[in-house]
């Protein structure tokens, strides 16, 4: 400022740094309007064609707009694909698989996190270890051993370990309890309250930001889950959503009938849609913990 | 910030080992109660981890179709892989394709979104939500959109292009771009690394900046100077999941591809999927062989940026437990 000479050239300087900080920021949101364009043409585009006519969606370049609106792509998609079964396989193990996750992952954290045992840090460093194991290295062996107990074709599979604790979700927990002051459990005890009942009725309550976290990301990996669906689920009366939806579009004749398989991808996304807008915040703070870890 | 796993060595090595005899009491009590509670996750680790770890260690060196019981052959997969499976090699260049590329990706492009949500930009939360929005659609549907983003006839992609003057490509009809395309589609779970950025770069405290600006340092340098380093940390873990994951891509590449064209998609664990689950008879044998490998491969990726993270990973200091 000491440098300007002339109340003019004060106005002149003063205008120039305005102006480009007009356009930076400008620049700045043209470039975050791009980038959210970019996210989100796919999925608009899948909502759109999804009431597209069928000749439509072939057009290059590509539309938009549906010419009319043609609900009936919903109804046909849904004469090939049972998706109400798939539908109700999908909450069930949803639902089950959310309970087992819950319930052991509070139960194992709140035994790292409060109690002092023999072996308990180097238990810890391996359960943090399991993480970097490849699905691939358990996925022969467990299934052989599913096969030979006769699990296959049931639901089993998908639901049972889950109620054996994931490592991660664990972990997450365990931050979690190990934050909470240790008088409010001092003063539980001198109240005379068992162990149980510590954990039942103080900690629990209190570990409810965590707790609906786990939830969230365990919902996301049963709903979404491929794989296990794939080679555990041969019946289609078992199927899920993910595996109705890729037996759907890969049905021979399917390959080019993009508006019903659009309306069908439409269908499975709602569902996680919904819950993403009801719970951002904690979808956002799955996502931190994941990344931030320690 | 510490690592967890850094925290965990220190932990160790810091304690003495504590013998059930010299217990208390009390403390007999506490830990009885202790293994109760993780009780579960014991049985969980012994089944669903050791079991399937050692077990897949050693069908490895056995054939095995399941319904008869498996079959010694020492080191033939090992020596098969090399030897006679072009596959296998094809399959571990593509798959490193893929991570250089799209950890390159998630990183630099997550990096660089949350440095411009990082300025104090309106409707912050809404952006947020937007960029991230792409990583909670489930991979099948986000497989079926993209088959179409990537058609080669009259797909989304193509019409951008077209747009822009740029003649189509063919994509999947392409070995040669192919892979692109599937590192194209993975920008789609940037918004995941950009919300972990951002929450690490908005826990940079603001007197730093300042302390910066003071000293005449340029809108790069504090980049370069501030910003960097003390995003090393998050860096670092997101590099090592990043990489984790990559290694392990199959879902979108068994419903979009499976592998063509001209085994140019085919990735490692595509390759040992089908081993394990397409071919006939199965060959779960062999496939565990590949597991192992895709093991060690992992563990000395792992290994080898752990031992280099004390060089270029920075931890404020005070936060260090």
């Amino acid at each position: 400022m000491a440098a300007a000479t002339s109340p003019r050239s004060i106005l002149e300087r003063d205008g120039f740094v305005r102006l480009s900080r007009y356009l930076s920021r400008a620049l700045l949101y043209l470039l975050l309007i791009t980038m959210s364009l970019w996210f989100l043409a796919p999925l608009f585009w899948m909502f759109m064609s999804s009431f597209m006519p069928l000749d439509q969606v072939g057009v290059f370049p590509v539309q938009w707009i549906p010419r009319v609106w043609q609900p009936e792509n919903y109804t046909d998609a849904l004469k090939f694909w049972n998706f109400g079964i798939t539908f109700r396989n999908t909450m069930f193990v949803t639902i089950v698989s959310l309970i087992g996750d819950i319930g052991s992952c509070t139960l194992v954290a709140y035994g790292f996190a409060r109690f002092r045992f023999p072996f308990r840090d180097a238990l810890f460093l391996i359960l943090l270890a399991t993480l970097m194991l490849p699905f691939a290295v358990r996925l022969i062996p467990v299934y052989a051993a599913y096969e030979a107990i006769g699990w296959i074709d049931t639901f089993y599979p998908l639901i049972v370990p889950n109620f054996f604790g994931n490592a991660f979700y664990i972990f997450i927990c365990r931050q979690f309890f190990l934050g909470i002051p240790q008088d409010l459990l001092d003063a539980a005890k001198i109240d005379g309250a068992s162990e149980v009942r510590i954990f039942t009725q103080v900690m629990i309550p209190l570990a409810k930001p965590a707790i609906v976290v786990i939830a969230i990301l365990s919902f996301q990996n049963s709903w979404n889950d491929f794989l296990g669906p794939l080679i555990y689920l041969k019946d289609p009366d078992l199927h899920t959503l993910a595996i109705g939806l890729y037996k759907f579009t890969s049905l021979p004749g399917q390959g080019g009938i993009y508006n019903q398989q659009m309306a069908a991808s439409t269908l499975m996304v709602l569902p996680v849609l919904i819950v993403f807008f009801l719970f951002q915040k904690q979808f956002i703070q799955g996502a931190n913990i994941s990344g931030l870890k320690g | 910030m510490t690592s967890a796993f850094g925290a965990q060595l220190g932990a160790l090595r810091g304690r003495r080992r504590t013998r059930w005899r010299d217990l208390s009491p009390m403390r007999k009590r506490e830990a009885r109660f202790g293994l109760l509670f993780i009780a579960p996750w014991i049985v969980g680790v012994l089944l669903f981890a050791l079991f399937p770890f050692v077990a897949s260690f050693l069908l490895s060196f056995t054939k095995y179709n399941i319904v008869e019981p498996p079959k010694w052959v020492g080191l033939e997969h090992y020596v098969h892989m090399v030897t006679d499976d072009p596959l296998f090699l094809k399959s571990l260049r593509n798959t490193a394709v893929y991570v250089g590329g799209s950890v390159i990706i998630r990183i630099v492009l997550g990096f660089a979104l949350a440095l411009l949500l990082n300025t104090k930009v309106r409707f912050l939360g809404l952006w947020r939500t937007l960029f991230y929005l792409p990583s909670v659609v489930p991979i099948v549907a986000l497989s079926v959109i993209w088959l179409y983003v990537l058609n080669a006839r009259a797909g989304l992609l193509n019409s951008l292009l077209h747009a822009i003057g740029l003649p189509r490509v063919r994509w999947f009809a392409d070995p040669d771009y192919a892979m692109i395309a599937f590192l194209i589609m993975s920008t789609t779970w940037v918004g995941v690394t950009m919300v972990i950025f951002l929450a690490g770069l908005q826990g940079i405290p603001e007197e730093y900046y300042d302390a910066a600006k003071i000293d005449g340092a340029t809108v790069f340098q504090r980049l370069l100077r501030v910003t960097i380093p003390l995003m090393t940390p998050t860096i670092y873990l997101n590099v090592l999941i990043n990489i984790i994951s990559a290694f392990q891509v199959f879902t979108q590449i068994f419903i979009m591809t499976g592998g063509a064209p001209r085994d140019a998609t085919r990735t490692y664990v595509l390759h040992l999927f089908d081993h394990a689950f397409q071919y006939l008879p199965p060959q779960m044998g062999y496939s565990s062989a590949l597991a192992w490998i895709l093991f060690i491969i992992i563990f000395v990726f792992t290994a080898v940026i752990v031992a280099t993270s004390q060089r270029w990973v920075f931890y404020q200091g005070g936060e260090t437990d």
